[in-house]
């Protein structure tokens, strides 16, 4: 009897459980500290840095990597791109996790955040863009939980509720798109409130419109990134379908994404020239912003176009990695390098260690919960019951 | 929510968009016409009186019941450091040294006429009043901090060490205890020995600061602070030195924080309404192309059925033409191989009969 329990326990112990397993132990303890210690026993946020990793990372590029929900979403079933179709499903339990990660995250950056959903039900701040944000965040993820349903239901079998959920998709999908559209670039819109405190460089009107066509290319590529990714490690999960199509989204939005960031780059350079910023390129700052136009987004749109014109699925895979490095590298300049580039470098923000533990906590039980529900349900295969019904 | 400053924003007008209850109602309706905040109280800081003193931080800490300081206020050591105001702090006053010696000037919430606090609180717990105060609301504070991001003037703080009841700390204008008749100036005011703050209405202060400019000519930088910042601040300052010396930004602009985020505010109504149109007409088109497609391979399908029926029954007839034909052919070949068997047969029957007459013939 007790080497049975033994067997098992040991088939638990594998690399990927221990390493997560560490991770979460670590993520509960600080959680602990957290909310017995009030923010300050955590983070190196200060009077001047009200905002740090929590909200650079977890917020801001954490919103717009869950991005390839509603891009893979509008491209199948609004743009009819039908042979997208098999990446819908691994995009929209993404976006949900993402989201909802996010929301997550939140409950931690707040002071108090019992009061989360005050904004909506006690006392609306209608001209904050982050109401903007809130109320779209919290609708957003109610539709991506309606549109992940369906899936849920298949596993479990309740086939009524699921063919009325599946009945409404286009209208979701839409309601997402609109959503989506708002709360991404609010997110940019957010900074339009400081143009003393964010560097010239990145300080824009069009900041919104920035975030929001950014966004576009980070869902893109997260699409493309994670497909590899679960190519690799949820293989067997997949059906011929899935595998059939593969090839065909990876290359389509390769495309896609190259166009999206090469018009990204014009618009940038309509923003630095409307703003009559170039002279600003001789600085330190500026040296930096090169970096991230050139190595970040010229770069990308470039090694895109070459890896979809050649067949090349390394390079697009790469580039996708790329891409999503740039739209991190983006969100942390806007927030926090660019962000109060006035003060001394004494009083700058670096995130402190159990800061870091908690961004990484976050991602891990994103990670795990993908895992548990792609290899439970119907994310990467259709569900026998239910072929062709979509 | 309040409908008239939503649809007001949504105008996106310029100034007195988040008018304070000051503003009459007409005011705020026809945000178009509002010309500003003139009757409102506020304070003139005059920065060549001030003499670093702190007695303005003792006052205030002590009408504040803030907690004591580490360094006590009569310790002026302390302005040798550049300070911020931090939750246990609503006024500094920092020391900064120019060609002319140091000067003195002291920091506070400078309560805009139009608070980027308040216009970026997504639970509305700041609010403009009708004493230009502006007032914070902690029971309804959720923690976010974005006011602090948005403040111009680096003046929020926050209790990052309290872990269930932390609150955004900053001057007050002392507006609770003049409402409650404790205080009839904010502590700073009334404590200050040199009188280098003045509290009245702000218009009544604009002029006091011009008439200064007048009556002593090369004693001030003619400019006053605060008077158009940010869309403008009920703390005014005037000074010897110009401003961006003595840590007051220079490069903020004159729009009002509302002004800012009207833009990216009122592009929600057109994204809500134009995005269901378009994408659902990109749908529609998307549906239709799909429809005509399918109908048009049915009837390539059909016209392509028809056309090989059609072949098939021209080749059926043709064959059957033919073989009709052949069989027509064999027929006649029956009928004509019949006769000439026939009429061999009869010609060998007639040979036999006239053999058979010769013999007898012949045998008689």
């Amino acid at each position: 009897m007790s080497t049975v329990t033994n067997d098992d326990f040991k088939s638990y112990l594998t690399p990927f459980n221990i390493v997560t397993g560490l991770i979460i132990i670590a993520g509960l303890i600080v959680t602990v500290i957290r909310f017995t210690g009030g923010l300050g026993a955590v983070t190196n946020l200060d009077d001047n840095y009200p905002w740090g990793i929590w909200i650079s990372f977890d917020l801001l590029c954490g919103v717009a990597l869950a991005a390839g929900g509603y891009t893979t979403a509008a491209a199948c079933y609004v743009f009819g791109f039908k042979k997208f179709h098999s990446a819908v499903r691994p995009a929209v339990l993404t976006a949900f996790l993402g989201y909802a990660l996010v929301v997550l995250a939140l409950h931690y950056d707040v002071g108090r955040p019992w009061r989360l959903p005050y904004p909506i039900f006690v006392q609306q701040g209608t001209t904050s863009l982050l109401f903007e944000v809130g109320l779209c965040v919290f609708l957003y993820l109610t539709v991506l939980f309606m549109e992940f349903l369906p899936t849920l239901f298949e596993w479990t079998g309740w086939r009524k509720l699921r063919d009325a959920l599946v009945k409404m998709t286009l209208v979701l999908v839409i309601f997402g798109v609109v959503l989506s559209t708002l709360h991404q670039s609010s997110l940019g819109a957010l900074y339009t409130i400081a143009p003393s405190k964010l560097h010239p460089l990145w300080y824009s009107a069009y900041l919104p419109v920035f975030f929001f066509v950014s966004s576009i290319a980070a869902g893109l590529s997260m699409v493309i990134f994670e497909g590899s990714l679960s190519h690799k490690y949820l293989h067997r999960m997949m059906d011929s379908e899935y595998n059939k199509n593969h090839d065909d989204v990876v290359l389509g939005f390769a495309k896609g994404c190259s166009w999206v960031l090469f018009g990204y780059f014009a618009l940038k350079m309509i923003g630095l020239t409307y703003d009559n910023n170039w002279s600003y390129l001789a600085s330190g700052f500026g040296a930096w912003f090169l970096v991230e136009m050139l190595c970040f987004v010229a770069l990308p749109a470039f090694l895109y176009a070459v890896g979809a014109r050649d067949k090349n699925f390394a390079l697009i895979k790469w580039t996708a990695i790329l891409t999503v490095l740039g739209i991190v590298v983006n969100r942390f300049n806007v927030s926090l390098v660019a962000f109060n580039y006035h003060l001394p470098s004494e009083d700058k923000y670096f995130p402190a260690i159990m800061e870091i533990i908690i961004s990484v906590f976050i991602v891990t039980v994103g990670v795990v919960a993908f895992k548990f529900i792609s290899t439970r349900m119907p994310v990467f295969f259709e569900h026998p019951d239910y072929k062709g019904q979509h | 929510m309040k409908r008239r400053s939503f649809l007001g924003l949504m105008g996106a007008a310029g100034a007195g968009l988040a008018a304070p209850a000051v503003a009459p109602v007409t005011a705020r309706a026809a945000a178009k016409d509002f010309r500003g905040y003139h009757d409102t109280p506020g304070v003139l800081f005059d920065g060549t009186r001030c003499i670093g003193c702190r007695k303005c931080e003792l006052a205030c800490n002590k009408v504040n019941s803030l907690p004591e300081p580490e360094v006590p206020f009569d310790n002026l050591e302390i302005l040798n450091s550049r300070r911020r105001t931090d939750s246990a702090t609503f006024t500094v006053v920092n020391k900064f040294d120019t060609p002319t010696g140091p000067v003195y000037r002291k920091n506070q919430c400078n309560h805009c006429l139009e608070p980027a606090c308040a216009s970026s609180c997504f639970v509305s717990a700041f609010q403009k009043n009708s004493d230009s105060a502006v007032d914070y609301d902690e029971t309804v504070c959720v923690g976010c901090r974005y006011c602090m991001i948005a403040c111009p003037f680096e003046i929020p703080t926050y209790e990052y060490h309290k872990a269930f009841t932390p609150r955004v700390m900053k001057c007050t204008l002392c507006g609770p205890q003049m409402r409650s008749g404790e205080l009839r100036l904010p502590g700073c005011v009334q404590e200050c020995p040199m009188e280098a703050m003045i509290y009245g209405p702000r218009n009544e202060l604009l002029n006091l600061a011009r008439r200064r400019f007048a009556a002593f000519p090369g004693r001030y930088v003619e400019q006053i602070y605060g008077e158009h910042e940010m869309g403008g601040t009920s703390w005014l300052y005037i000074s010897g030195t110009p401003f961006s010396q003595v840590g007051l930004r220079e490069d903020l602009g004159t729009k009002s924080a509302p002004e800012l985020t009207a833009g990216a505010l009122a592009a929600v109504p057109v994204v809500v309404g134009v995005w269901p149109v378009l994408l659902g007409g990109i749908y529609a088109i998307n549906k239709r192309k799909e429809k005509i497609a399918a109908q048009e391979q049915q009837q390539a399908v059909s016209a392509a059925l028809a056309k090989a029926n059609a072949e098939a029954k021209e080749t059926l007839a043709a064959t059957l033409a033919k073989a009709e034909e052949s069989a027509n052919r064999r027929v006649d070949n029956e009928v004509k191989k019949a006769v000439k068997e026939a009429l061999a047969k009869k010609e060998e029957e007639l040979k036999a009969a006239e053999a058979s007459a010769t013999d007898e013939e012949e045998g008689k």
